[in-house]
């Protein structure tokens, strides 16, 4: 096995062993990545000095016999909406081209004590607004599986990076999907935990009633591991939740043996790819040989998802992006303005790209009076029906397994033109962010012409546990291989 | 649900962004697609229903109101696109 193919769990037992070094695969992923990434375009900054000094770091630890970490010495990569101090963090923006940082993320920190090493910061749509990571200055990244097709989005560059074997594993961000879609078309797993469960402090803000930080892995032990590394409470972010992390390998057992698994009718829907349907239909059947039980279920306001998600992702963010004015930290419009009323409009509208000041716009005109009762406050009353409607479904089932998208990658530049399209692509994915449950993507299939098929695994409040143990099972019948050759 | 080209200055206005001609119009048809799909909402009869604003069950975070350390003037000033000694700098603010 070449060095970058390895996981988390291979490279630790190899690191601990001192069989290689992490200098060693380090510098093996460092060129791996120039030699790709110009093509794939995944990373916007690789950071090979820090990097190299981060692996000598924990070389020197697990020298000294401290090889408790299982990320010490590890190269993973991640996402640019997280702050890294030091390291610029751009948001994918012209915005924040040039931004510096001068704090870790509460998760990176986390990830810079457990030893991992960071290769760099990953490509994604400007703000995290997208599907596709077709929206980005630096941009578009490709699907290593067809490099014509989209990764999928916001955290393409993330979830490329991990398929393509540019990083050992990676960090996303999810509002909407932005984890668990991409990994479903670059065939990796993904993760969005509970809301509250990971400390979103130094992420940049999208919509904060929605936002999570997870991880992207090659498999689902890397998934529950980099998860363990990213959860618990912080008090610098006030929604973080202070209760017990359990050990998430524990769930790792490959018995699903009477372990109800709800099937909702409305995730199975006319127009659908009929080649992901059967795809996740066989996932099903490969869970129920093993002595889960299916049980059909309902959820029955799936279909006021998008415009729900739409209003209130779209009504935070405009609220969230007021920050940028071009006065404290980021772009400011070149040239004299008389004003600095004049210079705020100059420079958001220069720094912010089209996508972005499309959803600024929705969302100001959904707060915007008149319309807040129509838009604003009916969205969150109907997502109070949505969640209803998982409380409900979940006195019936322990995990809920749907495709994570109705279709695979798409080609670059098919949707760009259309945001509505795009929007609906989310459909699956975003009643998980409105409802707070923890929500994972793994692979289960490739279609005819070769693009891989996510199945979603969704659980209770807290209980990834109970959805990583229904992947984990799932992966030990199917040993699905995400490999590519990028 | 239409949003004509008046609609979309005066959101513009609000959210502080300025547009071009092209801009506008781009805008003023896109965002009357996506309202109008979003109309379906009107459907769900939401008579009783307590509007969400958080998911989880959080009362408000408390801290002691405590001083501790934080960046210096020098750290905050770096990112300022425009500075002057220890002041960020901007155009002037009345018309």
């Amino acid at each position: 096995m070449d060095l970058h193919e390895e996981t988390i769990q291979g490279l630790h037992t190899k690191l601990a062993r001192r069989e290689v070094s992490s200098e060693e695969v380090t510098r093996h992923l460092l060129a791996r990545i120039s030699q790709l990434n110009p093509e794939l375009n995944a990373y916007i900054t690789v950071t090979e000095e820090e990097a190299l000094a981060q692996a000598r770091e924990a070389d020197q630890r697990l020298a000294n016999g401290d090889a408790t970490s299982p990320l010490c010495g590890v190269p993973i990569a991640i996402k640019d909406n997280m702050n890294t101090r030091g390291v610029r963090t751009t948001c994918a923006s012209r915005m924040l081209e040039h931004f510096v940082p001068p704090f870790d993320a509460t998760a990176v920190r986390k990830l810079r004590e457990a030893g991992a090493v960071f290769l760099g910061k990953t490509n994604m749509d400007e703000f995290a607004m997208g599907s596709s990571t077709e929206h980005s200055l630096f941009g578009p990244c490709r699907n290593p599986h067809d490099h014509e097709r989209v990764p999928g989005g916001s955290s393409g560059g993330s979830a490329c990076a991990v398929a393509a074997d540019l990083c050992i594993a990676a960090t996303g961000s999810d509002t909407g999907g932005s984890i668990r879609q991409p990994a479903a078309y670059c065939g990796v797993v993904g993760m969005k935990p509970t809301y509250g469960r990971v400390s979103r402090f130094g992420l940049v803000a999208f919509a904060s009633s929605l936002d999570q930080i997870g991880p992207i892995a090659k498999d689902v032990t890397d998934c529950s591991l980099l998860l363990q590394a990213l959860c618990g409470y912080d008090p610098c972010d006030s929604t973080s939740v202070d209760s017990a992390v359990p050990d998430f390998a524990s769930f790792l057992t490959g018995d699903v043996r009477g372990l109800r698994i709800g099937i909702p009718g409305e995730y199975f829907i006319e127009g659908m790819d009929a080649e992901v349907e059967e795809a996740v239909r066989n996932g099903i059947r490969i869970l129920e040989k093993e002595g889960a039980r299916p049980v059909e279920i309902s959820l029955p306001h799936t279909a006021y998802g998008i415009p729900v998600y739409y209003l209130i992702a779209t009504a935070e963010a405009s609220s969230n992006l007021a920050r940028y004015d071009g006065v404290k930290y980021g772009f400011r419009a070149k040239g004299a303005s008389d004003t600095l009323r004049q210079m705020y409009h100059r420079t958001r509208s220069e720094g912010f790209g089209a996508e972005v000041k499309r959803r600024i716009m929705l969302g100001t005109y959904a707060l915007s009076s008149g319309y807040y009762d129509a838009y604003y406050r009916k969205a969150q009353q109907v997502c109070t029906l949505i969640r209803q409607d998982f409380v409900e479904a979940f006195q019936h089932c322990d995990v809920i397994v749907t495709p994570t998208v109705p279709s695979p990658a798409f080609p670059i530049g098919e949707k760009t033109g259309d945001p509505l399209q795009m929007y609906l692509l989310d459909i699956f994915t975003t009643t998980v962010n409105l409802a707070g449950l923890p929500g994972l993507s793994m692979p289960c299939g490739t279609t005819s012409g070769g693009l891989p098929v996510g199945m979603q695994i969704l659980g209770r409040h807290f209980d990834e546990g109970t959805v990583l143990k229904t992947a984990f099972a799932f992966e030990q019948q199917t040993l699905t291989t995400s490999k590519t050759q990028a | 649900m239409k949003v004509d080209k008046k609609d979309v200055e005066y959101v513009a206005m609000l959210a502080r962004i300025e547009l071009s001609e092209e801009e506008k119009e781009l805008y003023s048809e896109q965002l009357s697609t996506i309202l109008a799909f979003f109309d379906r909402l009107k459907e769900v009869d939401t008579e009783n229903v307590q509007p969400t604003s958080h998911v989880v069950d959080l009362v408000n975070a408390y801290r002691s109101d405590q001083v501790r350390p934080g960046p210096g003037v020098e750290e905050v000033l770096a990112n300022a696109p425009d500075r002057a000694q220890r002041f960020f700098r901007v155009p002037k603010i009345l018309d």
